[in-house]
């Protein structure tokens, strides 16, 4: 029986514009075991990002708790919570999000800057991760000089370098071709059966949901479809 | 040692044409900066160069200047007689007594009057000044109007080069040779026979007294005797002493009036960082969110923005000093506040200003990207990667 990784525990979010509450998450509760691989769906505006923010702890819930890799993280501070990013989570944009001034080496080395290892050492982790992303060859590129593909390839080496035990992403495949978003999820795929990695996406798009194991969907706010078995 | 120390320097120069901008006003107010202590330092250098540490000068007690201070022939007399006065292989003191006044001569750039120094020298004055060299003609005759010229005040003065006439004290004085004086003051001046210049000016008494010190006596026991001498009036200080007092006033001046300048001006330089830095900040938002998502902490994204502001300041600091140190070349001429004498001098560099240069450009750059960097900082994730 394999450990719970994430556990959503009646998670309320509300953003307010000036006076008004505006509620984004309503009494979200789930678990997710770990090595587990998981679609969040819905329309626009049901809450997908702002939920895969607070598993991230980018974002605080407004009321509730969310427990991540044993740690729970609504209680974090600012700082700790830094700290508790860097070790557990490793996050994979829409838009990639690499650097620009920096090569695809720097940037995948960036996570380890936080760490104790030495430049060698860090060298064989980033030469290890870009080689898994199928990137070995383009250590030296910037990121004006490679594909949308081959950056979201980068930036998913940068999400894996640091080994995290659960990787989130965010419409990994929304601006890239069909060709592209195929072999990106064939990637993650790969993380999560060879490598064993806890995903959880968001995603509209139905072909890559498939790939997930656990499809979730959310409606204004809400779970609407139970255990999210598939 | 800075998480993102790369990330900065990367991102220094990633935006050329501010990043140019904001280096050069900063290279400008170190260089200005610069140039003004250079300026400070080549008066007090020169001034300092033309006392000796092995030479003491007389003058009258609370002179502050041998321009106001009279020394009669018995003082001198006195003085001459000290113990502790070098004396030369024949046995004669190494000893001078001198008169110093001043003569308006017009200037060969713009022909405007300016103050020359002329110094009547004695037997003594060339032995206890060995850096005094002459480099064209001859030395002066005793007993005729005949003077020497410094190099400076013969390249800078009317009358004074090589050759030349100039009149003063009622008589034409021929300059009959130039000399080199090893970057001093002396440079500055003409020198003639000091019995032929107290005649023309009807001075019937010297300015100052200069004499080699005697190694086996040491400065303080010459001025204890000689100062407290009920027939003596005198203060006695070491010869460099002097001239370093000398350039007191002056530089004094150019430092306070140059550092307010250079402060009005860094204000500008720090703005224009600022408004860099603030521009970066804005242009990259989801960087920064990114960064932070990834787990860098806040303080590391305000180090990152400081330092990408220091990399700047660094590099404008060693461009402002580097066409500082070119300064060097020029030479500038101007009245002394304290002895009311024209004095050529150059800017001269050294380390400890080229490090407070380098400490100005850096606190400038800290300043100007202080807030900026605060900014990044406290820019909330969420926010900043919703920003494209």
């Amino acid at each position: 029986m394999a450990q719970t990784m994430v556990q959503v525990n009646n998670v309320f979010k509300s953003y307010w514009r000036d006076t008004m509450e505006i509620p984004v998450l309503r009494s979200i509760s789930f678990d997710i075991p770990e090595g587990e691989f998981v679609a969040l769906m819905g329309p626009s505006g049901s809450g997908k990002t702002t939920l895969l923010n607070l598993l991230a702890g980018i974002d605080r819930p407004t009321q509730g708790n969310v427990t991540v890799a044993g740690s729970q993280i609504s209680g974090l501070s600012d700082s700790s919570l830094a700290r508790w990013r860097h070790d557990n989570i490793g996050f994979i944009f829409q838009f990639y999000n690499l650097i620009p001034v920096l090569t695809a080496f720097e940037n995948v080395e960036l996570p380890l800057l936080l760490t104790k290892l030495s430049k060698a050492e860090r060298k064989k982790q980033v030469e290890l991760a870009l080689g898994i992303v199928g990137l070995a060859d383009r250590m030296k590129h910037y990121p004006n000089q490679l594909s949308g593909g081959q950056e979201q390839r980068v930036a998913i080496a940068r999400a894996i370098v640091t080994d995290p035990n659960v990787i989130l992403a965010d419409e990994p495949t929304g601006d890239l071709d069909k060709k592209s978003a195929e072999d990106i999820m064939e990637l993650l795929s790969q993380l999560n059966a060879q490598y064993k990695k806890t995903i959880v996406m968001v995603t509209h798009d139905p072909r890559a949901a498939e790939k997930a194991h656990i499809i979730r969907r959310l409606d204004k706010g809400e779970l609407v479809n139970g255990d999210g078995a598939r | 040692m800075p998480k993102l120390l790369g990330y900065s320097y990367k991102n220094s120069f990633a935006r050329k044409l501010t990043s140019i901008l904001t280096l050069s006003g900063i290279s400008l107010v170190v260089f200005v900066f610069s140039a003004v202590l250079m300026l400070s330092n080549g008066l007090k250098e020169t001034l300092v160069a033309t006392g000796s540490d092995t030479n003491a000068i007389v003058v009258r007690k609370a002179a502050n200047t041998e321009l106001v201070s009279l020394v009669g022939r018995s003082q001198s007399d006195v003085v001459k007689t000290d113990k502790g006065i070098a004396r030369a292989a024949d046995g004669t003191p190494l000893f001078a007594n001198e008169i110093l006044v001043l003569i308006s001569q017009p200037k060969r750039s713009n022909n405007d009057p300016s103050n020359v120094p002329v110094r009547g020298i004695s037997d003594g004055s060339m032995k206890i000044r060995p850096n005094i060299k002459l480099i064209e003609g001859r030395m002066f005759n005793p007993g005729t109007s005949e003077i020497i010229a410094g190099k400076k005040v013969a390249g800078n003065f009317q009358g004074c080069g090589l050759g030349e006439t100039v009149r003063f004290g009622m008589r034409d004085w021929t300059v009959v040779g130039l000399f080199d004086g090893a970057g001093s003051g002396f440079e500055s001046e003409l020198w003639g026979d000091v019995d032929q210049l107290m005649a023309a000016f009807e001075r019937p008494v010297f300015s100052s007294l200069t004499f080699a010190i005697d190694p086996a006596y040491n400065i303080a026991e010459i001025e204890e005797r000689l100062e407290n001498d009920s027939r003596l009036q005198v203060d006695v200080l070491p010869e460099k002493e002097y001239y370093r007092l000398q350039s007191a006033t002056f530089s004094t001046f150019i430092n306070i009036l140059g550092v307010a300048i250079s402060v009005i001006f860094s204000l500008g330089a720090i703005v224009g960082a600022m408004i860099t830095m603030y521009a970066g900040v804005a242009n990259r938002t989801v960087e920064i969110g990114t960064l932070r998502a990834l787990g860098f902490s806040r303080s590391s994204i305000l180090g990152a923005f400081l330092f990408e502001c220091l990399f700047i300041a660094i590099v404008g600091g060693l461009i402002g000093i580097g066409l500082a140190f070119f300064l060097q070349l020029v030479e500038v001429s101007t009245t002394n506040f304290d002895t009311f004498a024209e004095l050529a001098f150059s800017f001269r560099m050294s380390p400890t200003i080229a490090i407070d240069a380098m400490i100005f450009s850096v606190i400038m750059g800290l300043l100007g990207g202080f807030l900026p960097a605060v900014r990044a900082s406290r820019l909330r994730i969420v926010q900043a990667l919703k920003t494209r």
